[in-house]
């Protein structure tokens, strides 16, 4: 296996770059952060929209977050994948229909862990801001979001860890993810099956470990500042 | 804009491929259930366990799998793993189903992960005093667990345990990866013979929706039903 | 200054809110009291449209507070509401805290709306507490701030929803304080409180309410020295009875 690693660790860590365009583990780490902050706002969008006083805003969004929590992230990419060209008139790259894929799941998802976040902070805030007469939305930016925020912190981290697992699918349509440059590896290799997707499984497991390690430390820490206040 | 054409889905060799593949991808989800909740209960206790060694035995199975991809799990499963089997057995299997059988074992293996915790969280619900109970009538750890507390935890695990469900129904389109003819599989083959792509992925979408929709039914049902 | 005119309110089918006509002066320190699940609470949170009603007028300084066209936020900008919980905004400091509404919605300075925050601090008595965060308070602190945050939009008219009855004891005097310096003032001030203490010193009128409708009102001396309604009478003897020490719920 030492070999293997010798041989390949920087195949395994930027694809061809700089021959080629950058691949492996740190497109992944790449397409991950992207992602995660591409679909921030739009799931801040997404789920305040969820629970609006606007009936018109609340259910064609609660429709649209029920459709796409219901199909596999691989549905949503393929459907990017074919439909992405015609839409925007030319043709899309693997990695930006992974991205608009990615950015468009992980902003349902991340919809419901707002709401989640904003329920979660005690109705008296909302109505203290209403009374001293802040409108609607302002009253959420200044009150309620900043609070939920800080809440949400940890299962934002979370979210992160699997997002990068999913930027694992990216192997379908052959984008040169570090899941994608493995099999390259292991084509080219041929006798250590075992070895180079061990390798894989590791690699992800080291990245994701640590950050769901640090997502429970924010929690815990959340837990102590609240209990301090109390 | 491309036209919708119904009759590709309704009769004829596609509307063939795409049903098997629903099918295939209904029993993956089945047998996936049928061994990974006893594997999940297992696991659950393991870390629940007296014993440090177990309980670290769990953590570390939970850890691996839910950290790693399930794509890097089906890799390793069906390109890696059989590497690792005795010559006969080998043989037999790339012989046999090896897709199938490298999903089944990937899919429970990831599934059971994450519904050991759940299962986890709903023992630890329930009250020190019925575990007392048990052990006071003089039942083992085991047979209280397996008597008193497990069939207490999983009604409350039951909503967790749907979601999971739910996650392991989408999950099982990440086999195409590996050659398993299920619906995702099925879905891109029609898409390949007939370039009728909005037609195919449109009866993954209602499929998977229609599924999807069903789980989610039951489980606010049951909810209801608790409440 | 506040009319309610045959107001009426459900929850459900419960009515929580029975005909309530009646008239609040300009000037006025009003308080209401009456057993849990009077209204009272109810009763005072219409007046600046946290709860809805279902049928009848509520009218304040002149304005029918559910016409179609009102803005709404400038309407509660301009009325102070203090609640049992406090509801301070825990992420920002003491002064920020009252700094936050003048600088947003009167478009005051930050410099200016900080100004006038700190004046109101040293009014409640805060003024050392500006930068602290509103956990590092006691209770009565809290609502000290919370009185200071409300006064600080400048409102004619302040709603106090039973200020005292999440303090300890021994909190409940300095706020109590702060209220009374605010009514010899002259502030208009609708009080939903079981502090017959602050009532009868303070108040100019009393409200007892019970199943929604208000069953007496009076001045206090008049209500405290000889209540007419039986329930009320049944409420001040229970409030006065030696088995129970104090009047907060």
């Amino acid at each position: 296996m030492l070999e293997l690693i010798q041989d390949y660790w920087l195949y395994f860590l930027v694809g061809r770059y700089p021959e080629g365009p950058l691949g492996g583990l740190a497109l992944t780490v790449l397409l991950a952060s992207l992602a995660l902050v591409l679909s921030l706002p739009l799931g801040l969008l997404l789920g305040l929209a969820r629970i609006s006083p606007w009936r018109a805003l609340r259910w064609p969004v609660t429709a649209l977050i029920h459709v796409v929590r219901g199909i596999p992230l691989l549905l949503v990419i393929f459907w990017a994948y074919f439909f992405l060209p015609n839409l925007t008139g030319h043709e899309s790259g693997q990695f930006t229909t992974m991205l608009v894929a990615l950015v468009i799941f992980d902003g349902i998802y991340l919809a419901e862990i707002v709401r989640a976040g904003v329920q979660a902070v005690p109705k008296g805030q909302l109505e203290a801001a209403r009374s001293l007469g802040l409108p609607y939305l302002s009253a959420m930016r200044t009150v309620i979001l900043p609070q939920a925020l800080r809440h949400m912190l940890p299962s934002l981290v979370n979210q992160f860890v699997s997002t990068i697992k999913e930027t694992s699918l990216g192997y379908i349509i052959g984008l040169a993810e570090v899941s994608f440059v493995a099999s390259q590896i292991n084509g080219l290799v041929l006798t250590k099956p075992v070895q180079v997707y061990f390798l894989l499984g590791m690699t992800y497991f080291i990245l994701c470990f640590s950050l769901s390690r640090a997502a429970f430390w924010l929690e815990r820490r959340q837990a102590r500042v609240l209990k301090a206040a109390a | 804009m491309l036209q919708f054409d119904l009759h590709l889905l309704l009769s004829g060799d596609y509307h063939d491929w795409l049903l098997s593949g629903l099918l295939l991808s209904l029993q993956l989800m089945a047998i996936t259930l049928l061994l990974s909740l006893p594997l999940a209960c297992g696991v659950a206790m393991l870390r629940l366990a007296p014993s440090r060694f177990l309980n670290a035995l769990g953590a570390t199975y939970v850890e691996l799998i839910r950290n790693v991809p399930l794509l890097a799990h089906f890799l390793f499963w069906y390109f890696g793993a059989p590497e690792l089997l005795p010559q006969a057995w080998k043989e037999r299997l790339y012989a046999g189903n090896i897709e199938a059988i490298s999903a089944i074992v990937a899919l429970t293996l990831y599934t059971a992960a994450y519904m050991a915790e759940d299962i986890r969280s709903g023992i630890r619900a329930i009250p020190a005093q019925q575990f007392e109970a048990g052990r006071a009538l003089g039942f083992s750890f085991l047979q209280t667990m397996r008597l008193c507390i497990l069939p207490q935890a999983l009604r409350l695990s039951l909503p967790p345990l749907l979601s999971q469900t739910l996650n392991l129904w989408q999950n099982t389109s990440i086999a195409t990866v590996i050659g398993v003819a299920e619906l995702m599989y099925q879905t891109q083959r029609v898409e390949t013979a007939s370039f009728r792509s909005v037609e195919a992925f449109a009866f993954a979408s209602v499929a998977y929706l229609t599924v999807s929709l069903l789980i989610s039914g039951l489980a606010a049902l049951l909810q209801r039903r608790a409440a | 200054m506040i009319t309610f005119d045959n107001v009426n309110k459900y929850y459900g089918n419960y009515h929580a809110l029975n005909g309530i006509s009646e008239h609040v002066s300009k000037g006025e320190v009003l308080v209401v009291c009456g057993p849990s699940g009077s209204g009272k609470s109810t009763l005072i949170r219409t007046i600046n449209r946290l709860e809805p009603i279902a049928s009848g007028h509520i009218t304040v300084a002149g304005q029918d507070i559910h016409a179609p066209g009102l803005d709404v936020n400038a309407f509660r900008s301009h009325i102070g509401f203090v609640f049992q919980q406090f509801n301070l905004f825990p992420h920002l400091s003491v002064l920020a805290n009252c700094a936050l509404a003048p600088q947003r919605l009167r478009g005051l300075s930050k410099h200016k709306a900080e100004e006038r925050a700190m004046a109101l601090l040293e009014r409640v008595g805060l003024a050392h507490k500006a930068q602290a965060m509103p956990a590092a308070l006691s209770g009565g602190q809290q609502q000290r701030v919370a009185i200071a945050r409300a006064l600080a939009m400048q409102p004619p008219l302040m709603l106090f929803d039973e200020p005292t009855s999440a303090l300890d004891p021994e909190m409940v005097g300095e706020v109590l304080q702060v209220m009374r310096d605010l009514a010899h003032g002259g502030m208009t001030m609708v009080c939903v409180t079981h502090e017959m203490g602050f009532a009868r010193e303070v108040a100019d009128r009393v409200w007892f309410m019970d199943h929604g409708q208000v069953l007496e009102r009076g001045s206090p001396e008049a209500f405290f020295g000889s209540p007419q309604h039986p329930r009320a009478q049944q409420f001040l003897s229970d409030i006065r009875s030696p088995f129970t020490a104090s009047a907060s719920t």
